[in-house]
């Protein structure tokens, strides 16, 4: 179920507004890689663009290649829609939809893709909230709204929520950065055991995490304000936490920035 | 509540730094807490002294009826002796009112839909001036349009209907021209502009997050629409409509206008005839003689009651699941 993502040339825009600049990586499957990098320099735009979430934005628009396994996410007749049927995100903030319970927010995109039968529903919404890790705390009040749960509960509701659809690959922006200690803890593990089955990508700002839950680790800089993000390096994580190619990287990641 | 430090937040107590009263003790304060309760007071007061004045005026009258006053139909109050009854009003106020909101309300949010959600950006702007102006026409302005234009175009449309239709009740009889359908239509493009401006108003209060959410999961707009703005929405629309239907049931002149007045309830809502609260006492009011003033005030305050009982009845179904809003 999971894919190997490779990005060649990606340049993003915002109307006017140059983004992030001339991207290639290789993202690989069943494992995790982390974005760092200062604020403001492309890593959640980089992401967006890897499920076409990016363009939803009025004037945005993207340049370059983004292939899963061999498919061309940006090729002349993919469907936008289709895309982020395989590619899933949780994002920054928790966001459950606040209308409906939490077995229908599981449930949201299995109806989605056609999924009516209430026993095939019932059986998916059960594995996903297991598989976030969320089953024990919620399976006696699944009819109560989703919005009604803890922060790091609706976190875990909405990687549910993501993985219910069964995604080649897994995008996450900041996923605890809403989030206490604990409820970081939570979703840190359920990443590390997500990782045998999807590819992942996890922007984040916290540099220990980065270090505990990824296998890879890109850093993202800018050169000043206004100009395009860059990809410095990608390597191991051991790697770039240890022994960095890039001066620039060894400073961001010691602290001495700038 | 005594804090940390043994301080006392109440009125009168002192800042530890500063010594200057704390908040809730400041002058400006007290003004605004206490314009903002009058304020709420005076509104109750309000709805209090209209409700006091319509009975007070409505009594001598209802005293004097020799039929009853809900269930007849006839409106005869200035004959000796005065019989009079609101059966007819309710029927035509109810009636037009709701299927003018039946009209409006899907094409209204339609419209918002399309302004909020399909339309190019650049004709967003332009499209809900528009609407907007609509709610700028004077009511009298669509009278004269509803009698010398829509009526006659409507007799074709009432036709249609009649033979497609005509075995359900209220499409049957000899459709005409100034029926209770028209005066409908005249309503449901007079309320259509509040109910799309306030539904886009709704819709701009969407949470991005939760368009995303939904655009994240592979939802197509349509998707998107359904499953993270029209249920935020809801409580929304369904106020925006009620607002829609408390405006078709107060209407008067547009209606007045529209109906010709043919005595008795009839349920073929295509056949010329009809009468609501309001174009009874704007076609009546001026030639009516004391007791017809008392009960046209009587027929005022039903109006009144079956306008709060909607709004209340919205505000339940608004409320029932407040669980998840």
């Amino acid at each position: 179920m999971a894919k190997r993502i490779e990005v060649s040339g990606l340049h993003a825009y915002y109307g006017g507004v140059h983004a992030i600049e001339d991207i290639s990586m290789t993202v690989e499957p069943r494992s995790v890689t982390a974005f760092i990098g200062p604020s403001g320099c492309g890593k959640s735009t980089f992401l967006r663009t890897l499920n076409r979430m990016h363009e939803v934005i009025p004037n945005a628009r993207v340049q370059g290649k983004v292939m899963l396994d061999d498919e061309d996410l940006y090729g002349k007749d993919v469907d936008p829609v289709a895309v982020r049927r395989v590619v899933g995100m949780v994002f920054q903030r928790p966001n459950p939809f606040p209308t409906m319970s939490i077995y229908d927010n599981v449930a949201a995109g299995l109806k989605l893709n056609g999924v009516r039968r209430k026993g095939q529903l019932d059986e998916i919404v059960e594995e996903s909230l297991k598989g976030a890790n969320l089953w024990n705390e919620v399976k006696d009040r699944l009819s109560k709204p989703g919005a009604g749960l803890s922060g790091g509960q609706q976190q875990r509701l909405c990687i549910a929520r993501a993985i219910a659809v069964k995604p080649q690959v897994l995008l996450m922006d900041e996923p605890c950065s809403a989030l206490d200690p604990i409820s970081t803890l939570a979703i840190e593990d359920l990443i590390a055991k997500l990782k045998s089955l999807y590819t992942i990508v996890i922007v984040t700002h916290n540099m220990q995490q980065a270090a505990r839950v990824s296998d890879r680790t890109a850093f993202f800089n800018i050169a000043g304000t206004g100009q395009p993000g860059k990809l410095i390096e990608i390597d191991e994580t051991s790697k770039i936490f240890t022994n960095p190619e890039q001066k620039a990287t060894e400073d961001y990641i010691t602290g001495r920035f700038g | 509540m005594t804090s940390e430090t043994g301080v006392e937040a109440t009125a009168g107590a002192k800042h530890r730094a500063t010594g200057r009263p704390m908040s809730t003790g400041r002058a400006g304060d007290r003004i605004f807490s206490g314009a903002a309760r009058g304020s709420g007071i005076f509104v109750l007061a309000l709805m209090a002294a209209i409700a006091v004045f319509l009975i007070w005026k409505a009594i001598p009258a209802l005293q004097k009826n020799e039929a009853s006053f809900l269930t007849t139909e006839e409106w005869n109050p200035n004959a000796i002796p005065p019989k009079f009854g609101i059966a007819q009003l309710a029927f035509g106020t109810v009636v037009s009112s709701f299927l003018a909101l039946l009209i409006a309300a899907p094409v209204a949010i339609g419209i918002a839909l399309f302004i909020s959600f399909y339309a190019p950006r650049k004709l967003t702007g332009l499209l809900g001036y528009v609407v907007d102006l609509l709610a700028a026409v004077p009511s009298i302005v669509y009278g004269l349009w509803g009698l010398y234009f829509l009526s006659q175009h409507m007799e074709g449309v009432s036709k249609i209907l009649n033979t497609l239709l005509g075995w359900i009740p209220f499409f049957g009889g000899s459709p005409g021209k100034n029926s209770i359908f028209t005066a409908s239509v005249v309503l449901a493009i007079m309320i259509l502009p509040i109910i799309s401006s306030i539904s886009r108003e709704v819709f701009l209060q969407v949470p991005q997050a939760n368009v995303e959410a939904a655009q994240a999961l592979g939802a197509t707009r349509w998707e998107t629409i359904r499953m993270a703005v029209l249920p935020y929405g809801r409580s929304g629309m369904i106020g925006a409509s009620m607002l829609g239907l408390g405006r078709a049931m107060g209407e008067t002149i547009a209606v007045a206008m529209v109906l010709t007045f043919v005595p008795g309830i009839n349920i073929h809502l295509l056949e010329d005839g009809g009468a609501t609260f309001a174009s009874n006492i704007a076609n009546s009011f001026a030639e009516a003689g004391e007791t017809g003033r008392g009960a046209l005030i009587a027929s005022g305050l039903v109006l009144f009651v079956i306008t709060l009982v909607v709004n209340m009845a919205a505000r339940a179904v608004v409320a029932r699941r407040k669980e998840f809003v």
